[in-house]
């Protein structure tokens, strides 16, 4: 009689299941945590080795001359800050704009071209923008420029904008479109008030995003925005950021330097993680009352 | 027509709607004027053809359904009156396609003043979600250009009326719209579609997402509405055909099959094709 | 495409037909009881009425039922409306020949009056009228149920002249009264059958073509022979 085939396990093979299955849980959980290690870690000596030096101080005053202790970063906070303002001047219009092109215009083989070269655009190293906007901006005006880094990192941030900005236009049903034209409202119209508006919050959560990446750029604004360890005189004059001045400091022979870049990097995280809680809070999940 | 439209903002209350006709009510009720005079009508979808040499007069002031399996171009045909399937790329027509004696489809009208005489229901209600009842009904009047505050009051109540939702949401006008459940948005949509005072009102099988009760009003509603707009409706409930429609349309394989009146095609029709679907034995 | 509600139509057709087929059977048992003054075979008919009550009562319950759970619509529709309407004639019809049988029996305790010739007559016609207005049921043929509707009038002619003579026999012959009487209502159970045979002929165009040619013109013409 020919051995019976039962899609039922029996009991010793149940026992080898469940072991088998509770050995990859644990496998996986240890890697989850050992992707989640690395952000601890960097938080962790953040704080530890920065935030001590975290006072007014730090805010509001200037670097100080090389070899003095004291000082603080207030002139590459705001520099961050203006910097931030250009790029999005730059990066929002232009990334926007191109992603409504894509979700809403154009055929399909030329907006296939078009999230190709976003594509590239994005993968390109950061430094290679900032040599591009070098020739283009610094050498021509013969100055390194406030101008010139908020251009570069704009221009970081346009195929950027445009991906997330395209992306969360195609979720919009067609249906509202629809609805739209067939109440005889124009197409740019529709567009504007009724698909953008309805993907609004995932556009600006894109923007967040994209301002995040940049403002932790320090390639491009080593040939750019160059760095100050002065308030700038204007803004087509070299200019001071966070990542440019922790770098500075944290190549410096000085305990004091690397105790302020210790404190720079934690002002910078905090930027950012700020802004991730902000995009987070933005996208939730909302209840009508 | 594109200039009066244009001036219209800046009137008050009392000037014409945003159609080209007097309005719909001025009509007397009962004459049979055609409304959309459809002659040898073809339309492509790039290299496949889906309708074939429509010849059709959809009466006035009368509902009238189309009915016909999937795939029969019915819906196709109904987004072809308002011109909506120019939305899909590489879509071509010939033939004519008239309403009230105007071509929609000459090269001196622009799309969009065709949709505020032909307006649109869809099957899925879609309000829209940024706005709120009062503004999603207003909105193709606002977003049209008309800002008189008085006399965009009088349009609202009077579409949610016209709608038979007035009632239900008078109070409310400044919640979501989709906050309302489905067969309210519906109505809402309807109200939307209405507001903007069309000619003519194309349906594409409104009540097939919506509960018994929730259809049963909206038919009521239809009803009503044919006293003053002219109403083409897709449906594939044939029991809704029936109690709806004045003429009936049957569409198979892009060709319209069979066109006469509802009792007619529900008692009586004439091919075998028709009465094979209209009992139920197709496929 | 074939529906699972297609055998419920056959099933339904085949009640009609059975039911016709029952009715005819009757009225020719009850015309050779009244011709072989067989009063047991006239007990049977009797008894047998009863199977075409049942019928339409089944008939009558199956289409209610089919129109509340099937809605049909064009030619289903007319054959349930057409299948109710039938049903009644004919069981009409089983009650004009059991009433036939009850006056065989009562004529078969007396000598016959005189041979019977033109009851025969009639009563062959108004079969073959039932047999054409059945066969239309079954195979569509408008011309025949024409027919059938304008043969009517050869069955009232004989009735009418039926009349006339049993009318003078019962002047003639007092003694013959109560025979002659019961003759005249033979004559007109067969009178009666052969318009219902009419009514269920213009039932089956009806059914056909959509088309009720009740009370019309033509018909009514064809009604009026000379007398």
């Amino acid at each position: 009689m020919p051995a019976a085939i039962s899609v039922h396990p029996s009991r010793g093979q149940q026992v080898w299941r469940r072991f088998k299955s509770r050995v990859m849980a644990a496998v996986m959980l240890t890697c989850a945590l050992a992707v989640m290690a690395p952000l601890f870690l960097v938080l962790y000596n953040l704080v530890h080795e920065g935030a001590t030096s975290l006072d007014w101080h730090f805010f509001t005053q200037l670097p100080k001359p090389t070899g003095e202790v004291g000082g603080g970063m207030a002139n590459a906070i705001v520099g961050t800050l203006v910097l931030l303002a250009m790029a999005a001047v730059i990066g929002v219009p232009f990334g926007v704009m191109g992603g409504v092109y894509l979700a809403e215009y154009g055929s399909d083989r030329v907006n296939d071209w078009l999230r190709f070269a976003a594509d590239v655009l994005n993968g390109i190293p950061s430094i290679v923008w900032g040599m591009v906007v070098w020739a283009l901006l610094v050498v021509p005006l013969k100055t390194f420029s406030a101008y010139a880094g908020g251009v570069a990192l704009g221009l970081m941030m346009i195929p950027l904008v445009m991906r997330t900005t395209e992306e969360v236009l195609v979720l919009v049903p067609q249906g509202y479109r629809e609805a739209a034209l067939a109440l005889g409202i124009a197409r740019w119209r529709t567009i504007v008030v009724i698909v953008v508006r309805t993907a609004l919050k995932g556009i600006i959560t894109g923007i967040l995003v994209a301002l995040a990446r940049v403002a932790g750029e320090t390639a491009p604004l080593l040939f750019t925005a160059l760095g100050n360890n002065f308030w700038a005189r204007s803004l087509a004059a070299p200019v001071s950021a966070l990542p440019l001045q922790i770098y500075a400091y944290a190549l410096s022979p000085y305990d004091d330097w690397h105790r302020q870049a210790w404190a720079g990097a934690l002002v910078l995280m905090a930027l950012i993680l700020l802004t991730n809680i902000l995009v987070r809070f933005l996208s939730r999940e909302r209840r009508f009352a | 027509m594109t200039e009066a439209t244009r001036s219209l903002p800046a009137d008050p209350p009392a000037a014409a709607p945003l159609t080209a006709r007097s309005a719909p009510a001025s009509r007397p009720a009962g004459d049979m004027e055609v409304a959309f005079d459809i002659q040898g009508f073809s339309l492509w979808y790039g290299a496949l053809q889906a309708l074939f040499d429509v010849t059709i007069q959809i009466p006035a002031q009368q509902v009238t359904a189309i009915i016909g399996p999937s795939g029969c171009g019915k819906s196709t045909f109904l987004r072809a009156l308002n011109r909506m399937h120019e939305l899909t790329p590489g879509t071509r027509i010939a033939g004519t396609l008239r309403l009230f004696g105007d071509d929609l489809y000459s090269s001196a009208i622009d799309p969009t003043q065709v949709r505020r005489r032909v307006g649109m229901v869809f099957q899925k209600s879609n309000p829209f979600p940024t706005m709120s009842i009062a503004e999603n009904v207003l909105a193709g009047l606002r977003l049209n250009g008309v800002r008189d505050r008085g006399f965009l009051r009088e349009r609202l109540e009077a579409a949610l009326r016209m709608a038979a939702l007035w009632d239900e949401v008078k109070d409310v006008l400044g919640r979501p719209g989709v906050s309302l459940s489905g067969g309210q948005q519906q109505r809402l949509c309807i109200a939307r579609a209405l507001a903007v005072e069309p000619e003519t009102l194309l349906m594409d099988e409104p009540c097939s997402a919506l509960d018994p009760i929730a259809t049963a009003k909206i038919e009521e509603l239809i009803r009503d509405l044919r006293t003053r707009y002219t109403v083409v409706i897709v449906t594939h409930n044939m029991q809704q055909a029936a109690r709806l429609s004045d003429r009936t349309a049957f569409f198979y394989l892009g060709k319209l099959v069979e066109y006469d009146e509802t009792r007619t095609i529900f008692m009586k029709p004439a091919n075998p094709q028709t009465e094979a679907y209209v009992s139920g034995r197709f496929g | 495409m074939r529906r699972f509600f297609d055998a419920e139509l056959e099933t339904f057709r085949s009640q009609l037909i059975r039911m016709g087929e029952t009715a005819i059977e009757q009225v020719r048992a009850a015309m050779k009881a009244l011709m072989e003054a067989s009063p047991s075979l006239a007990d049977q008919i009797i008894a047998a009425d009863d199977q075409i009550d049942q019928l339409e009562v089944m008939i009558d319950d199956e289409a209610i039922r089919y129109m509340n759970l099937r809605a049909p619509i064009a030619s289903d529709l007319r054959l349930v409306i057409v299948g109710m309407k039938a049903s009644h004639d004919l069981e009409r019809v089983g009650d004009e020949a059991t009433s036939i049988a009850k006056r065989a029996i009562r004529l078969s305790a007396e000598p016959p009056l005189k041979p019977y010739i033109d009851l025969p007559r009639m009563a062959t016609i108004a079969l073959e009228m039932l047999r054409d207005a059945l066969d239309c049921f079954l195979v569509d043929d408008e011309a025949k149920a024409i027919a059938v509707c304008k043969r009517d009038a050869e069955v009232d002619a004989i009735n009418r002249q039926l009349y006339r003579e049993l009318t003078s026999f019962m002047v003639e012959k007092p003694e013959t009264i109560s025979r002659a009487i019961e003759l005249m209502f033979i004559s007109k159970s067969l009178e009666r059958i052969a318009d219902h045979a009419t009514n269920i002929a213009e039932e089956m165009i009806y059914l056909s073509k959509g088309k009720d040619v009740r009370h019309t013109e033509e018909l009514k013409k064809a009604g009026k022979l000379p007398a």
